[in-house]
């Protein structure tokens, strides 16, 4: 009897055993799943594939990249349908076409089909023609054209590359003193009472004024004629079609042949355009370029909300657990932080709103900023607002598990430190939060997860599809937190649903996602191996 | 300190004259040259109920004295009243006085910090604080005001060295103390609170937690550290307490029942409930 129970007993044992292993398991396949769809959607976007020239019956020649071949819906058996990138946007006005295969009569893959990416309409599909200056023409023929093409690219590069120095620096500069000048003249209108002195600095203002005017029209000036000469060379290519086209050479970021490349050549440019997604500032409303601005957006706004929740969560939980009373209303103040966990992350996106820039920032416009009004300085969305909200809205994560951490830290080893004498400030100071320093920081790296996907709140509250500038940059004070900032989280939104060319996006959706992953991991592996350092420093095993 | 007089004490407070409590009873009045410590009707709720019951003892300087008794009669509790950290519990309240040199711990110009570094107190589970060996033994110097690096190496050499723990972690002060083994913790344990200069070291069943070996080494260490500090253990191993002790206190039901010197209350106890408990018959 007694052994015949037993074995039911282990036989429960066992199955219950197999149900958490396959729990595990269906998590483990799940994630690795997420990872694998987005690894295939996303690593492929930057793979150049070769051109295919397509004739059609009726007559119409096609140049472009295969991106998909499927089987025709209720046709022939066998028959397929293949949707073509064929670019050329300002042509044609489509970026893809599908081409029933039955309906295709010649399919080659010329050596001379070029691929244009351009800083304006996308990517171009043909065949060069020319190299004009100016309507003499300098280079005639693919093959010339091609080599000559190449030295040209690198000085437009060069050309436009001064051309950006200019507008980010020297005039970024002096419009940034014309701003100054004029909230000055007006803080002076608004502050200072009538009289000779107002009138000096007035016109002492004004003529400042008239300088960097002047400053800024020569600026101008050699602004235009660097445009001038960038634009200045014209490519002149045809269509497959065999429609010409004239563009200037300086729109042209990278001129490829596929057709003619080897692996190594094809590895190469791969490499250079996923160094360009994260390196870029975004082109053509995001579709193109890089989406550097909102790694940078992303990590600075969850590092700053690490700063906030950090030291505000540990503060609350050690009150909680050190020195609050334990009692009712203990209990109900632990219930509704947890409860607060739960609240849906927009409530606090428009909390954020009302408080932090209405009414925070609104005051801080009137106190700090009043001559810039109506325009709001501190009283709009921002990358601060953005942090804090976020911050309010992670801080539950922190104080539960700092008090949880707290809750660890024997009651001996504190009876320890103040039977030598230390009082409680000192024992909690010096002995429990370094005890409890992993607990804190698992809080941490939850809240910054939390934080780092979370995109719903931060629409409201400073979060934009396209940032002009960075919230760091060389104009004092150098770190611009009232900026508003770009965000991975978003932009994969953007890309994904808002984006005006969505079949072109689809590859950047996952390729963003990817990369939001990878940056919310990179963080937390930070974190963690601090938190390990903290556990090999605070415990036995590091012997 | 035996030669000090309450007036020098840093306690500051008046000396009272020594009463007697409870007076004749043969049992409770050994021969002491002298005491560091005087309680005297000394009573301890932990909220309604009562954990220690009229006691009346004198604890002798540079003596090791044992208190023993069931668990739960109360001899933990009296220890932990004699460096107040009975304060630290909510709910507790104590009616009676405690003399330390003649100064009553309970006056309101006492600091219990200052209390606190001048009787230090060794747990029964080995408490190292989670950092090195060296913050460990410097924490108490600190915490007192000493921040020169040479006075804190000096004083952490001194303290592991009066802890017979030097030899073994000199070479690795700058390590978690954690990784210390169960007998090398409680040791640190009794060199962090040296450490401070205490004239008082209170030991809660010190060994309880040590294999035999590294009990013995406690037990090596107490007999020599009796030269400079007066001692007083809360033990449940009755052949530690006759090993180690100078008197000896039985607590029973949170009443002081007997109080002898050592060889005195193991060979010839006078009360029946010590003789019954010494003898293995309950407790």
């Amino acid at each position: 009897m007694r052994g015949r129970s037993t074995g039911s007993r282990d036989r429960l044992g066992d199955g219950l055993t197999s149900l958490c292993a396959a729990a595990l398991a269906l998590n483990v396949v799940l994630v690795l799943g997420l990872l694998g769809v987005l690894a295939t959607g996303g690593l492929g976007a930057f793979w150049q594939g070769p051109l295919v020239l397509l004739e059609l019956d009726d007559g119409r020649r096609i140049l472009g990249e295969v991106h998909d071949v499927e089987p025709i819906p209720e046709g022939s058996p066998g028959a397929t349908r293949s949707r073509l990138e064929v670019g050329n946007r300002d042509v044609t006005g489509l970026d893809f076409v599908w081409v029933e295969g039955p309906a295709v009569t010649r399919e080659e893959r010329p050596a001379d089909a070029v691929l244009l990416e351009r800083l304006a309409y996308g990517n171009f599909y043909g065949f060069v023609a020319e190299i004009r200056h100016a309507g003499d023409v300098l280079a005639t023929g693919p093959d010339e054209v091609w080599r000559t093409l190449g030295p040209l690219l690198e000085r437009k590069r060069a050309e436009a590359r001064s051309i950006h120095r200019l507008e980010r620096g020297e005039i970024g500069r002096v419009n940034h003193r014309i701003e100054q000048l004029r909230l000055q003249t007006r803080r002076v209108e608004l502050r200072d009472p009538a009289g000779p002195e107002r009138a000096a600095r007035l016109a002492e203002l004004v003529g400042e004024q008239e300088q960097a005017q002047t400053a800024y029209a020569t600026l101008a000036l050699r602004l235009a004629t660097l445009r001038e000469a960038w634009l200045g060379d014209t490519l002149v290519v045809e269509t497959a079609d065999g429609v010409p086209r004239e563009l200037p050479l300086g729109h042209v970021v990278r001129a490829l042949r596929p057709n003619r490349m080897d692996g190594l050549d094809k590895l190469r440019l791969y490499a250079a355009r996923a160094l360009e997604f994260v390196a870029d500032e975004p082109r053509e409303s995001n579709t193109e370029g890089g989406i550097f601005p909102a790694i940078f957006g992303t990590v600075l706004m969850v590092f700053l909300m690490s700063f906030a929740v950090a030291p505000f969560g540990v503060l609350a939980a050690l009150y909680l657990r050190e020195y609050a009373r334990q009692g009712p209303l203990v209990r109900l103040v632990r219930i509704a932080v947890n409860n607060l966990a739960g609240v849906p992350s927009i409530v606090f996106g428009v909390f954020g709103l009302g408080f932090f820039v209405y009414f925070v920032g609104g005051s801080l416009d009137r106190w700090l900023a009043p001559e810039a009004l109506p325009t709001p300085t501190f009283g709009t969305g921002g990358i601060l607002w953005a942090s804090l909200t976020l911050a309010l809205l992670t801080v539950p994560v922190v104080i539960v598990a700092t008090e949880e951490g707290l809750a660890a830290v024997p009651r001996v080893v504190r009876e320890g430190s103040r039977a030598l004498g230390a009082t409680k400030f000192e024992t909690t100071w010096r002995v429990v939060v370094p005890a409890a320093a992993p607990g804190i920081l698992t809080g941490l790296i939850l809240a910054m997860a939390r934080a780092a996907g979370e995109v719903a709140p931060l629409m409201i509250v400073g979060m934009v599809k396209l940032a002009p500038t960075l919230p760091v940059d060389g104009l004092p004070p150098f770190v611009h937190l009232e900026r508003k900032f770009m965000h991975l989280g978003f932009h994969i939104y953007d890309l994904g649903f808002q984006s005006p060319n969505v079949e072109a996006t689809k590859p950047l959706v996952f390729a963003t996602a990817l990369l939001l992953i990878a940056v919310v991991t990179l963080m937390n592996l930070m974190a963690v191996s601090v938190r390990n350092h903290l556990r090999r420093k605070y415990s036995g095993s590091a012997v | 300190m035996p030669g000090q007089t309450a007036a020098e004490s840093p306690l500051g407070a008046v000396a009272l004259p020594f009463e007697p409590t409870p007076g004749d009873d043969p049992a409770l009045t050994p021969h002491l040259p002298q005491a560091i410590f005087e309680t005297h009707g000394l009573h301890l709720w932990y909220g309604a109920s009562q954990a220690l019951f009229d006691i009346g003892l004198r604890i002798a300087p540079h003596r090791i004295t044992a208190f023993i008794g069931p668990s739960g009669c109360g001899k933990s509790t009296l220890l932990r009243c004699f460096n107040r950290l009975n304060d630290l519990i909510d709910d507790v309240r104590v009616e009676g006085r405690i003399l330390l040199d003649g100064a009553d711990l309970h006056d309101g110009s006492v600091d219990v910090n200052v209390l606190r570094s001048r009787v230090g107190m060794v747990f029964q589970k080995s408490n190292p604080f989670p950092k090195s060996i060296y913050d460990n033994v410097a924490y108490g110097p600190r915490i007192h005001g000493t921040r020169d690096r040479a006075t804190l190496d000096e004083r952490v050499e001194r303290s592991l060295r009066g802890a017979a723990l030097w030899d073994e972690v000199k070479d690795r002060l700058h390590q978690s103390a954690l990784g210390l083994s169960g007998g090398q913790q409680q040791r640190l344990c009794i060199a962090r609170a040296i450490a401070v200069e205490p004239e008082v070291i209170l030991l809660d069943e010190p060994c309880s937690a040590l294999d035999p070996i590294a009990t013995a080494k406690i037990e090596e260490l107490m007999l020599e550290l009796k030269q400079r500090y007066t001692l007083v253990i809360v033990t449940h191993n009755m052949q530690q307490a006759s090993r180690v002790s100078d008197y000896t206190a039985f607590l029973y039901l949170g009443r002081l029942v007997e109080y002898q010197e050592t060889e005195k209350l193991f060979i010839h106890p006078l009360k029946k409930q010590t003789e019954a408990y010494i003898t293995g018959r309950f407790g």
